[in-house]
């Protein structure tokens, strides 16, 4: 029967089953390289729920025997060596090193190039591993599941009215996440690839679009997602994110001759009248005609040369700036806009 | 403690002519050291007279002297150099025995010499069996009971008081020389009387023997500072009662658990502690396979052939190390040369398994007892390393050249009509051929229980080598799938096995292997397990999903010599290692494969890539497919490379130097004789055939007597004289049987004197180095001849004959590279023997002209002309003194042997003797190689009756002051005698003179020819 072994990297080994056939199981990976004493090591406390690998290739040629176990069961949570010792004479052994796994229900795995793994945790450092008894083929599925999620931190606060912002990363600064990061808010950064199921998934409050380089219509596969997205949930773009609102919503963006750079540039908010100086970094810009045949309305201009600084869906909790309100660098006078995002998410908890 | 500044020079003293329980791994061990500590900045000064050694090159010391091991003769040496110390545990037991005579001679006193490493107290401790006992008392380390008994009663009533079986080992004898197992009272008469009578000093010493217990040898690195570690333990596949130089060998120790481990770990260490050992020590345990119980059965304080295994095995260079030890340094101090990061206060973590199987000369001494026991026999060894030990194991059995049948099928064809029960029983008495014997009896249904029973080795080895037969029956039965090849190969099956069980084309294999995940691939020897990244161009085929071999470019093949045999010995690895040398002068990566643990071309620092893999063609080819080499060398590597020739050439390998059809010229006789009578060339007459009646005509035709011999031979094997058709009869029956359809090869023999010629060619000019002239006449082999430079007795016109038909045959047959020639001067020059390849004497020569004439070579192989390397066609200007090289044997660990001189080699090693004139070379090479002072001559000789017959020879020994006695059956053996003669070795009192002269250690001849030439009035004093 064949096993596999699935490293978090990415490798796959595959091997003979031993040990408990039936057993999966995740966790550490490590190696050890003690030619002797397979039993005490398997029993010592210190390898709890690891995954140990053999770098002598025969293990079990002497059995298991009596008092030489370092705990009351095997502490690890697989074997992988290049042989597994199936016949065994020693006068002490009670029993194979085989049986013993399969009787403490540890699985491992025998026939795997032990070198050639052992060098791939020297070179990458220990790392998680599953031993599982099909190719893990779901593994795109749930890999894209698992590798969405870039990061993810918990709200130090009361647990009740806990709001769930999800940071659609296109290349988010850190403190776009840190601006958002309060008692009372959870944020996870997901990674484009994101489907809408997938965000939907994690139950967000809020969805915030955050800045990154380059075309915003290089990014059209995500635009249908932030269709539905402003459909469902209180939306915040910024930068690319603002741009991909207005794509989202049936407006134009263009290149601009040499855009946006520095942390001097005014803002006008069309509301208000208020002027902000705000930190900028941008090459592309929306055109603030096209927004006229779109559901969007413009709720900022930059002072000099008129080009479109906000967006908001009227009726709905879904606005944008071109702007960078965490600044960092730059001056911090749009900050409140991270404030007025998560009110907005207090009043519009229900939407979806 | 940092290096020492005090002294500045240092003597190594070498270990001499190879013999069987000491031969090249002390030239690998003493090539280390000296390089270690020159690389220390110390002067090194080298005694050796053994020239077939790369320690005694020019570069490894900065003083060689090759000159007798004798206390007169290094006192003459330190007299002269005034060492400030002596390094005398790299030299085997001959150095420490030399160190301890200089010791007490008091000259080192005198002068203010110290010796350095471990101390001489420590050796005395180690080495006397009664101070070694009452040190393990003291340290409360079990060893069996035992007693130093002095006659025969004392010996049977001890044996009756810890009942049999005891061992009985005779004192102070070489490699335990005459001892044995005896299990009942009769048995202990013969042993303990053959121990007594061998022993010098009429002592043995009988202990209970614990004979099938698991053994066990740890070597163990000490410093002064008192850290050890352990390099490796080993584990004996043969159970305690076979000398480990015997066994079959595993690293590292497989059937102990870690308690049992650790136990004889701390024993080891606590004894190497005691002893204060400064370097590198073994120390040998046996492990009762059923209970906690274990005894320590001997030290060796110093480097020995394990220390040369567990360096290959493990990588760790157990003498460079010791001898860095031996200058002051501690091991955390010295750097690890593998990982050039960490340091050598670390044990070896090895993720592979490792098989030695050691080489024996049965296959040329066909009639020698093959049992084995105390004493050594084995003349060279393999290794192999695998994953597994099936894997490992017939990797090592493939490496053995020793019989083809049996190393493909593993169950020999002599076994094929022997019963199970017959197998049970003929397996208890373990020899040679043991291993293979075990495999037929489980190919006939034995349990390992019952072979357990039978051998007493481990069920864990036994069930490995049943995994290996089912899986020979699996594939004979079934299909062959891709997994079962996968299966098979993790086995260690090579392709030629598996086609010899399963018809299958090399296209199938190959399509077969495409199917699975994991390959033959190459994986590293690293001392660590691949822990800390590593660069050692150390490589085994295994196995798995990775090779870490990636294929050097602009590279050439050089193929080694295998294991040391008789005819094969220690000169071909130094002709390959000079090879290498000139391959890299030359601006080439050069790839060393090889699979012998004991010799200096496989130190992985020795060539740009080191494969330590079997010499077949399977695992050549798959290293050649993977490194593309520019071409291959089989030159230097002897018959083993040379056989490898046409199935290189076949797969359409680039072959550097002489090409396989100039080999073929050479070696096939139709083709050699055509040449000669092409170029009107002298020879013995001569003919081929395939069978008996056809020899017969043959024979009658030329006239007898006849000198046969199979084509294709290595050392003679297999030649032989004959007078008559009795004679004749006699030898083609085993011949033919033998010679695998090649036909035997009879020729006209001629009395006259024997000569050889090594040349370098470039393919159109020939350079001859020298002739040498053999003292004893055609009819000897030239490895057992002793060989005289410049030619004593030829004159120039008999000198320029055969400068101009080695000349002739050079140019012939497009020779590029070296060749070597034998002749016979008698009427005329006659051509006997052309071999396409270096030979024996390269070294000898070598070091003679001061010319490293396998470097030299190889440059002409690499497209070099003779001129470009400023060599000019011809012979060589003769040198004004004298230089002799004489042979070494063995006889002494080969009871039943056939001794007297024949066309078949016998000896195992050969050693230089230099001086103004011929009887002052031969005195010089008669010390360590006949062990007679032809200086210091006394008393009378003592001649077998038919020797005695020999008018001629009784006079001539008479005119040179001899007095003569004859032997007979029985006799009393006489107290002062100069030496024996016995030049035959048919009837019971000619082999019981040669075994009771080597027992009470005399001098023995055993050919006419030397001791006419030796003894002649005017060469002794």
């Amino acid at each position: 029967m064949k096993k596999y072994l699935t490293l978090e990297n990415g490798d796959v080994f595959v091997g003979e089953a031993c040990g408990d056939l039936g057993a999966e199981i995740d966790g550490e990976l490590v190696f050890t390289t003690s030619m002797t004493g397979y039993q005490e090591t398997l029993t010592d406390p210190s390898y709890k729920d690891q995954i140990i690998s053999f770098t002598y290739p025969l293990i079990g040629n002497y059995g298991i025997s009596l008092g030489t176990n370092q705990s009351d069961t095997v502490q690890a949570a697989a074997v992988i060596v290049k042989e597994m010792t199936d016949q065994v004479f020693h006068y002490q052994s009670v029993i194979s090193l085989d049986a013993f796994l399969k009787q403490s229900k540890v699985p491992a795995i025998s026939g795997i190039d032990t070198r050639q793994l052992t060098k791939i945790i020297r070179r990458y450092g220990t790392m998680k591993a599953s031993l599982t008894n099909q190719p893990i083929v779901e593994k795109p599925e749930a890999d894209r599941q698992a590798s969405i999620i870039k990061s993810a931190t918990l709200s130090a606060g009361d647990a009740k009215d806990v709001e769930h912002v999800v940071v659609v990363d296109f290349g988010v600064k850190d403190n776009i996440v840190k601006s958002l990061q309060r008692p009372g808010v959870d944020v996870t950064v997901v990674t484009p690839e994101s489907t809408f199921e997938d965000i939907v998934n994690l139950h967000p409050t809020g969805v915030l679009l955050s800045n990154g380089p380059g075309d915003p219509t290089d990014y059209s596969d995500f635009v249908p997602v932030i269709q539905k997205l402003q459909d469902n949930f209180p939306l915040f773009g910024i930068c690319l994110g603002h741009q991909l609102l207005a794509l989202a919503n049936g407006a134009k963006t263009y290149k601009m001759t040499f855009g946006h750079r520095g942390i001097n540039h005014p803002v006008k908010n069309l509301i208000t009248g208020d002027i902000y100086i705000t930190s900028q970094n941008h090459g592309y810009a929306v055109d603030v005609d096209s927004v006229k045949d779109t559901p969007l309305e413009v709720t900022a201009l930059e002072v000099n040369d008129q080009t479109c600084e906000g967006l908001r869906y009227p009726g709905r909790p879904v606005f944008s700036v071109q702007y960078h309100p965490e600044a960092a660098p730059g001056p911090h006078d749009a900050t409140k806009l991270f404030d007025d995002f998560i009110e907005m998410m207090h009043v519009n908890g229900g939407v979806h | 403690m940092p290096k020492r500044e005090d002294i500045k020079k240092v003597l190594i003293i070498g270990s001499g002519p190879i013999v069987i329980g000491q031969a090249a791994e002390f030239d690998y061990a003493g090539s280390q050291a000296c390089l270690s500590l020159r690389e220390e900045g110390y002067s090194v000064i080298l005694v050796n007279s053994n020239p077939a050694t790369i320690m005694t090159d020019d570069e490894i010391a900065d003083k060689v002297y090759l000159d007798p091991l004798t206390v007169p003769s290094l006192k003459k040496i330190i007299k002269k150099e005034h060492p400030d110390a002596i390094l005398p545990t790299l030299g085997g037991q001959t150095g420490l025995n030399l160190a301890v005579e200089l010791s007490k001679d008091g000259i080192l006193d005198e002068l203010g010499i110290e010796l350095l490493g471990t101390s001489l107290q420590t050796i005395n401790e180690a080495e006397d069996r009664e101070k070694f006992k009452d040190l393990m008392q003291e340290l409360h380390q079990p060893i069996p009971d035992s007693k130093t008994v002095y006659d025969l009663q004392d010996g049977i009533d001890f044996a009756h008081q810890i009942d049999y079986p005891v061992i009985i080992r005779p004192a102070y004898t070489l490699g335990g020389t005459g001892g044995g197992i005896a299990h009942n009272d009769d048995e202990m008469k013969t042993i303990l009387n053959r121990g007594l009578t061998m022993s010098p000093s009429t002592e043995c010493l009988v202990e209970k023997s614990i004979a099938g217990f698991k053994e066990i040898e740890f070597e163990v690195m000490r410093d002064h500072h008192g850290s050890s570690i352990i390099v490796t333990g080993m584990e004996n596949f043969d159970p305690v009662g076979i000398h480990t130089g015997d066994s079959i060998v595993f690293a590292p120790t497989q059937t102990l658990t870690d308690k049992e481990y650790q136990r004889l770990r701390d024993a080891s260490l606590t004894i190497v502690n005691a002893l204060k050992i400064e370097g590198g020590c073994n120390v040998q345990l046996a492990q009762d396979p059923n209970s906690e119980a274990y005894y320590v059965i001997e030290v060796n304080p110093r480097v020995s052939r394990s220390s040369a295994l567990a360096s290959k095995a493990t990588g760790y260079p157990i003498a460079k190390i010791a001898a860095k030890i031996a200058v002051g340094l501690n091991l955390d101090e010295i750097m690890n040369p593998i990982t050039q990061t960490t340091f050598a206060m670390f044990e070896p973590a090895l993720d592979y398994v490792v098989a030695k199987i050691p080489r024996f000369a049965f296959d040329k001494f066909t009639n020698a007892d093959r049992k084995l026991g105390t004493q050594m026999k084995a003349t060279g060894e393999v290794m192999a390393i695998g994953s597994t030990i099936e894997e490992s194991l017939l990797k090592a059995v493939q490496s053995l050249e020793l019989d083809q049948q049996a190393q493909t099928d593993l169950i020999p064809t002599y076994t094929r009509n022997m019963s199970m029960g017959d197998l049970l029983e003929k397996i208890k008495t373990p020899t040679d051929y043991r291993l293979f014997e075990i495999f037929a009896a489980i190919g006939k249904g034995a349990t390992i229980q019952q072979i357990n029973r039978s051998t007493q080795i481990d069920m864990y080895f036994l069930s490995k080598l049943e995994n290996i037969i089912k899986m020979q029956q699996q594939m004979t039965d079934g299909l062959l799938s891709a997994d079962m090849v996968l299966k098979a190969r993790k086995l260690g099956f090579n392709d030629t096995m598996i086609k010899a069980i399963h018809h299958a084309t090399d296209d199938e294999l190959v399509k077969l292997d495409k199917m699975e995940d994991q390959h033959l691939v190459y994986k590293m020897v690293d001392t660590c397990a691949a822990e800390f990244e590593s660069t050692t161009p150390y490589y085994y085929s295994t196995v798995g999903n990775e090779n870490e071999s990636k294929p050097l470019g602009n590279s050439i093949v050089v193929i080694g010599a295998g294991p040391i045999r008789i005819g094969q010995g220690v000169e071909f690895d130094y002709a390959t290692v000079h090879c290498v040398k000139a391959i890299q002068a030359a601006g080439y990566n050069a790839i060393i494969i090889n699979n012998n643990p004991e010799t200096v071309s496989t130190d992985f620092s020795i060539s740009d890539k080191l494969y330590f893999e079997p010499l077949t063609i399977d695992s050549v080819m798959n290293i050649i497919n993977l490194e593309q080499p520019i071409g291959v060398i089989v030159e230097f590597g002897g018959q083993t490379a040379i056989n490898l020739t046409e199935d290189l050439t076949k797969h359409g390998v680039s072959i550097l130097g002489t090409s396989l059809h100039g080999i073929e010229q050479t070696e096939d006789r139709h083709q050699f004789e055509d040449l000669l009578i092409d170029q009107n060339i002298a020879h013995p007459k001569g003919n081929t055939a395939t069978n008996a009646p056809e020899a017969l005509e043959i024979a009658n035709k030329l006239g007898y007597p006849v000198l046969v011999r199979p084509s294709f031979v290595l050392g003679g094997k297999g030649m032989a004289v004959v007078h008559n058709d009795d004679e004749l009869n006699e030898y083609l029956i085993p011949a033919l049987k033998n010679s695998h359809g090649e036909p035997i090869l009879i020729d006209q023999y001629i009395p006259g004197t024997e000569c050889e010629v090594d040349i370098l060619s470039d393919g159109n000019e020939v350079f001859v180095p020298g002739i040498m002239e053999h003292l004893e006449g055609a009819g000897i082999h030239s490895g057992d001849s002793i060989a005289m430079y410049p030619p004593q007795t030829l004159t120039d016109d008999q000198k320029e004959k055969i400068v101009a038909i080695a000349t002739k045959i050079g140019k012939q047959v497009h020779a590029v590279g070296m060749m070597n020639i034998q002749f016979i001067v008698a009427d005329e020059v006659y051509v006997i023997e052309v071999n396409p390849r270096a030979s024996r004497t390269v070294p000898f020569m070598s070091k003679i002209v001061k010319l490293h004439l396998a470097q030299l070579a190889t440059q002409l192989i690499l497209g070099k002309s003779l001129a470009e390397i400023g060599l000019k066609p011809g012979l060589h200007p003769e040198p004004t003194k004298v230089y002799v090289k004489a042979p070494v044997f063995s006889f002494a660990k080969l009871p039943g042997a056939p001794t007297a001189l024949s066309p078949e080699m016998k000896s195992t090693g050969e050693d230089i003797g230099a001086g103004d004139n011929l009887q002052e070379a031969l005195h010089n090479a008669l010390f360590d190689s006949y062990h007679i002072d032809t200086n210091h001559l006394s008393g009378d000789v003592l001649l077998s009756e038919f020797d005695a017959n020999n008018a001629s020879l009784v006079g001539q020994l008479k005119e040179s002051g001899f007095g003569i006695q004859t032997y007979h059956e029985g006799m009393e053996w006489p107290t002062d005698l100069a030496f024996v003669l016995s030049s035959e070795d048919e009837t019971a009192d000619q082999k019981q003179l040669v075994a009771n002269a080597l027992s009470h250690q005399v001098p023995v001849f055993t050919a006419q020819d030397t001791v006419m030439g030796v003894f002649q009035p005017q060469l002794i004093k």
